[in-house]
């Protein structure tokens, strides 16, 4: 049942966002003309691109229209690349999980290592370093991060770790703080435990699904910031698509794009959710 | 950490002023010096040239300028966004407030950068500087609006649910007056609280636009344009004063993160 109606949701969501998509593609500036065709100087030709592109149809016949090619599997031709938008996105969202998938092991890895060893050895000196460490990172920019990686010919995927690891060492540090600090553990700790045995049985448990809540949340940032990190690093993934596709305004193409990487953000959220469950039940 | 929070309150104001008198301290970002190109620091450009002759030093006191302006600028737009669509949707209760809910999970689960560009590419990209300026700023406005308009739902909620509200609507307040004199007033610190949330997340996407082509047009600068610099840039360690706007975005969005965050810093 609670799958249903996260699948209804999910449903839903992507209906309304594909509608708000169509809508704006529609009432975009100059649709269907060229960026040249829409300078001012060229007025005359400008209008005419306008007035020889402009079609009849409203928002709601464009949407039912885009709606009805999308069911038949045509996602529509990119104008930027001049091919099929299905072929490009199967030829391209491997290597952009490849990328998503790594930097997520790998940022989630140094981040709960990072937290454990701050939260478990209570040390204030390891607990300023890496509070400095992970601050700087999180002021820099995930696209000055992904430049500053290809000035030092460093290996581009692990910038996606790098932009994951603040961000969940940030979260994961204070719930497993709160986590550490409760009565039960203290008894733990006063009985003799040992530390692997708080950890795993007494400090996680109660931490776990706003853990995973961490996790779905952080399959957004990662394709968020594959963007970036794939166009200044040449990683030929959706990232750099939709960069490219930005700067030529190929608007099906970015529009096509953001539906899929919502739906795989939503599928994340949800398994997250519906993963978290047991653990809310068994805590309560 | 008083100090630490005093310290990086004193950067931003200096940093803040040193961009507003911007066209006292320098000679103009546009202006080209055509017969030093891609100079190195001297007593006239401490900063040297770039490859254009412009004066690196005074492109940095307008970018921050654009940056740091413009960011409170459009973080203001998304906080009275956040609270009017919160705030309506948190006192009205009911189906407004179950589809007002709806379109904000939907806002939230569109990927923030996906968004923007997607948006942004709607729009002309052969644009003024000053109007991509605009378009930049506004866009960061109109879209950054979802988290912040959550907690203001949540707090409506819980304000206009509350005792002294009850107390209110007993003795005759209307559905405006409730508003406007109980339930605003204390959604101020609130929103304040999102508005300064919001300043240095916008400095931060406006900087990752910039970098990727999509931001300030030039020849107006902005941090995330003189970033983009740093692409024709062939060592880290070959001419370490053009690395400046780095240095200085780094440490302005730390100020803010030690402003805002002063009780998660270790003691």
């Amino acid at each position: 049942m609670v799958i249903w109606k996260h699948a209804a949701r999910i449903v839903a969501t992507i209906l309304l966002g594909g509608l708000i998509g169509a809508t704006l593609l529609r009432l975009a500036p100059g649709f269907g003309a060229d960026e040249e065709q829409l300078d001012p100087r060229l007025s005359h030709a400008s209008i005419l691109a306008r007035s020889q592109n402009q079609t009849n149809d409203n928002v709601t016949v464009f949407y039912f229209h885009h709606l009805r090619r999308i069911a038949g599997g045509d996602l529509g031709m990119s104008r930027a690349f001049e091919r099929p938008v299905s072929e490009l996105l199967r030829e391209r969202f491997p290597e952009t999980m490849k990328s998503v998938c790594l930097g997520l092991l790998l940022g989630w890895a140094a981040a709960l290592a990072m937290t454990v060893s701050v939260v478990m050895v209570r040390s204030w000196a390891l607990d300023l370093c890496t509070s400095i460490f992970s601050g700087v990172l999180l002021c820099i920019p995930a696209a000055l991060l992904a430049l500053l990686f290809v000035l030092t010919r460093a290996p581009a995927r692990l910038v996606l770790a790098l932009i994951i690891f603040p961000k969940v060492f940030r979260y994961a540090r204070g719930l497993l703080a709160r986590s550490a600090s409760m009565p039960h553990v203290l008894m733990a700790r006063a009985k003799g435990l040992g530390q692997i045995r708080i950890l795993l049985w007494h400090v996680l448990p109660p931490a776990a699904p706003q853990l995973l809540a961490l996790a779905g949340v952080s399959v957004s940032i990662a394709l968020t910031a594959a963007i970036p990190v794939e166009a200044l690093c040449d990683l030929p993934g959706i990232g750099q698509l939709a960069w490219k596709a930005a700067l030529g305004r190929d608007l099906y193409l970015l529009v096509n794009l953001t539906m899929i990487v919502t739906t795989v953000t939503l599928l994340a959220n949800t398994a997250a959710d519906i993963l978290g469950q047991p653990f809310k039940v068994s805590h309560a | 950490m008083i100090w630490a929070r005093n310290l990086a309150l004193s950067f931003l104001v200096v940093t803040a002023v040193a961009g507003l008198f911007a066209g006292s301290l320098t000679s103009g970002y546009a202006h080209q010096f055509r017969d030093l190109p891609s100079a190195s620091p001297s007593r006239q450009h401490p900063l040297g040239t770039d490859d254009l002759g412009r004066d690196r030093w005074a492109r940095i006191l307008y970018g921050t300028r654009v940056s740091l302006f413009l960011a409170p600028a459009a973080a203001l737009l998304s906080s009275l966004f956040a609270g009017l669509i919160g705030g309506i949707a948190g006192f009205a209760g009911g189906w407004t407030a179950r589809v007002v809910i709806a379109i904000v999970d939907l806002f939230l689960s569109l990927p923030w950068l996906l968004l923007l560009i997607t948006v942004r590419a709607l729009m002309p990209l052969n644009v003024s500087p000053v109007t991509s300026v605009l378009i930049t700023f506004v866009l960061l406005g109109c879209l950054g609006w979802a988290a912040a308009a959550r907690v203001v739902y949540a707090d409506t909620r819980s304000l206009s649910q509350s005792d002294f509200a009850l107390l209110a609507r007993a003795s005759g307040a209307g559905g405006f007056r409730l508003l406007w004199r109980h339930v605003l007033p204390n959604l101020r610190p609130i929103l304040f609280a999102q508005f300064w949330i919001s300043v240095p997340v916008f400095i931060l996407t406006e900087a990752n636009l910039g970098i990727l082509g999509l931001g300030v047009a030039e020849p107006l600068p902005s941090w995330g344009s003189l970033l983009r610099e740093l692409e024709s840039y062939s060592s880290l360690t070959a001419e370490p004063w053009r690395l400046l706007p780095l240095v200085l975005l780094i440490a302005v969005v730390s100020c803010f993160q030690i402003v805002l965050h002063k009780e998660e810093l270790p003691v």
